[in-house]
């Protein structure tokens, strides 16, 4: 017999994004029979952040959001089977599904069977050392502040398989979290490449939630997408041979079209034949996409290739501090007023930080840090133009610097500059490499549930 | 010499997305329809893409062509000042340089600049 098709929604893309289109998702999970509910949020330096907070509070370190995120469909989500996987648990998923207990016991829900994934982890001192010596860095292990390889489906399918209602995980490349669900409900061989490769394109596609349902694809009067406000979060239909099509929750706003589809299916992908996941090697050489209803598409062509034999890991460490900050000048002059102030700057700091220069409103994001594009000059009118200084170094007081100099504008001159703002944080670089399989050991176990 | 061209935007032909990985921008193109597809290909290539992106120095620039879907994946290594954790712009994911890309001129026939004035799609 064959299984049915798999839905599986995702209902956030990184960590911060909207916490309101989940209802919208299960509720549209619940109408089709059920199926999973995903939520990514881990971006590239998001577990860094979290291993901070959790070297402040042994309880934190998981995704601040957590409550909003589950709380409000954790009910109907037990109810109607809907499990539950996310990379949430960020670098503390024990204490993240400890909260979702908690959540479950203040509600008066049944207690959940919650999975938790380990083995992403490597800041133990030998795990680093070695890491080191195989990044060949000679950077201080103090320094280091998280170190996590990607794990792939494979423990998420299982403790699914097992009968977990929630799969909590740490760093899992982001793919996996659909192909591990995929992978339990249908039962498919770890080394069913083509079938991999498509439930992984299937998970690339939700991965960054609205991204494919019109919400990082709008300019209006262009390509416009209604509903802006309320966009729906993307549920993807697969099928036992690895089919699939993409659409959105229900009764929301936002479109699922070609373009849109096609937009998020080459997203941060480098060769289209070799999308690396810890999972497979997913090729979209050939893929094709169909509109197959309103908002609905079908991506067929997908195929995959044996998995990379190594994992990646990244390294996150503490590199100094950045500070910035900034000014507004508007009317006569305004340009040459803020390039003047910050030619002011470079002039009495320049030589002990290493500084960027921008005059948001005449160009800003486009330049490069060492200013070679300002360098040309631009021409364009700006008349309402803010002066952003930037600078980073090790000493903390050393980039202060930045700031007091851009307030010291307030008086110093040139004249009619306001509306200063100034920040500083830690600034944490990455490294990255890949690592034999072996390396890691991965696994996962169901959490015990501690009431305090 | 009648002037049977006119350089358009690439806005005009295609529209696009960009996305990081460390110190690597990728950013798709995809044709508004076929016409527009066949003229990038001709003028959309490694080399002219990295002279257009020369002021953030792309060590290398890969185009990858995927004509099912019409469209083309950049890889410019080297353009993001190190990338997220490292770069000084406030933009450090790059999400903007696909606009800066949109920018570019390309030549049309003048019919065809015609046809795609202010469409929306």
């Amino acid at each position: 017999m064959t299984a049915k098709n798999l839905f599986v929604g995702c209902a956030t893309g990184f960590s911060g994004d909207r916490t309101d289109g989940t209802v919208p998702v299960v509720d549209t999970l619940i109408a089709l029979g059920g199926g999973v509910l995903t939520f990514e949020t881990l971006a590239e330096r998001t577990l860094a952040l979290a291993q901070i907070e959790k070297r402040k509070n042994p309880l934190h370190g998981y995704e601040p959001l957590l409550d909003d995120l589950v709380g409000p469909v954790l009910r109907r989500c037990l109810d109607h089977s809907i499990k539950i996987v996310s990379n949430f648990g960020a670098a503390n998923p024990q204490a993240a599904a400890q909260r979702i207990y908690a959540l479950a016991r203040v509600q008066g829900l049944r207690r959940p069977r919650i999975a938790v994934v380990h083995g992403d982890d490597l800041t133990q001192p030998e795990q680093l050392q070695s890491l080191l010596k195989r990044l060949g860095s000679n950077i201080d292990p103090a320094r280091i502040v998280s170190a996590n390889a990607y794990l792939g489906a494979q423990q998420i399918s299982e403790a699914l398989q097992d009968g977990a209602d929630i799969v909590v995980t740490g760093r899992v490349s982001d793919p996996s979290l659909t192909l591990g669900p995929v992978l339990a409900h249908f039962g498919w061989s770890l080394d069913d490449w083509h079938k991999l490769g498509c439930g992984t394109m299937a998970g690339h596609m939700l991965e960054c939630g609205t991204q494919v349902s019109g919400g990082y694809f709008c300019v209006p009067g262009q390509k416009p997408v209604e509903g802006m406000d309320r966009i729906g979060f993307p549920i993807a239909e697969i099928d036992s041979q690895g089919n699939f099509s993409v659409f959105k929750a229900a009764n929301t706003g936002g479109r699922v079209d070609l373009r849109t589809a096609k937009e998020q299916l080459l997203y941060e992908v480098h060769d289209p034949a070799s999308y690396l996941t810890p999972d497979v090697t997913a090729d979209i050489t050939n893929a094709t996409i169909t509109e197959t209803a309103a908002n609905r598409v079908r991506i067929d062509g997908v195929t995959g290739h044996e998995r990379p034999a190594e994992l990646k890991v990244n390294v996150c460490y503490d590199n100094g501090w950045l500070c910035e900050a900034e000014i507004s000048y508007a009317g006569f002059k305004a340009k040459e007023r803020a390039m003047l102030a910050g030619d002011t700057i470079r002039k009495r700091i320049g030589h002990l930080i290493d500084l960027r220069i921008d005059i948001i409103g005449a160009l800003s994001i486009f330049g490069d840090d060492a200013g070679e594009l300002a360098a040309k000059g631009f021409n364009a009118p700006a008349n309402d133009v803010r002066l952003r200084v930037a600078g980073v170094h090790m000493q903390k007081e050393t980039a202060e610097k930045v700031s007091r100099e851009v307030l010291s504008l307030y008086c110093c001159g040139p004249a009619g500059g306001g509306g200063v703002r100034s920040s500083i944080k830690p600034r944490l670089d990455t490294l990255s490499c890949t690592i034999p399989r072996d390396f890691v050991d991965a696994g996962w176990t169901i959490a015990q549930e501690q009431r305090t | 010499m009648i002037r049977t061209t006119i350089d358009l935007p690439l806005h005009q032909l295609a529209h696009c997305r960009a996305g990081d990985k460390g110190n690597t921008s990728n950013i798709s193109v995809i044709a508004w329809d076929t016409e527009c597809f066949q003229l990038l290909l001709e003028q959309l290539t490694e080399t002219s893409v990295a002279t257009w992106f020369g002021h953030r120095h792309p060590t290398r620039v890969t185009r990858y062509v995927l004509p099912r879907i019409e469209s083309m994946n950049f890889v410019l290594e080297g353009i993001l000042d190190g990338g997220v954790n490292d770069a000084l712009n406030l933009d450090t994911h790059g999400k903007g340089l696909s606009f800066w890309l949109l920018e570019m001129p390309i030549a049309a026939p003048l019919q065809l600049a015609d046809r795609l004035s202010n469409q929306i799609y």
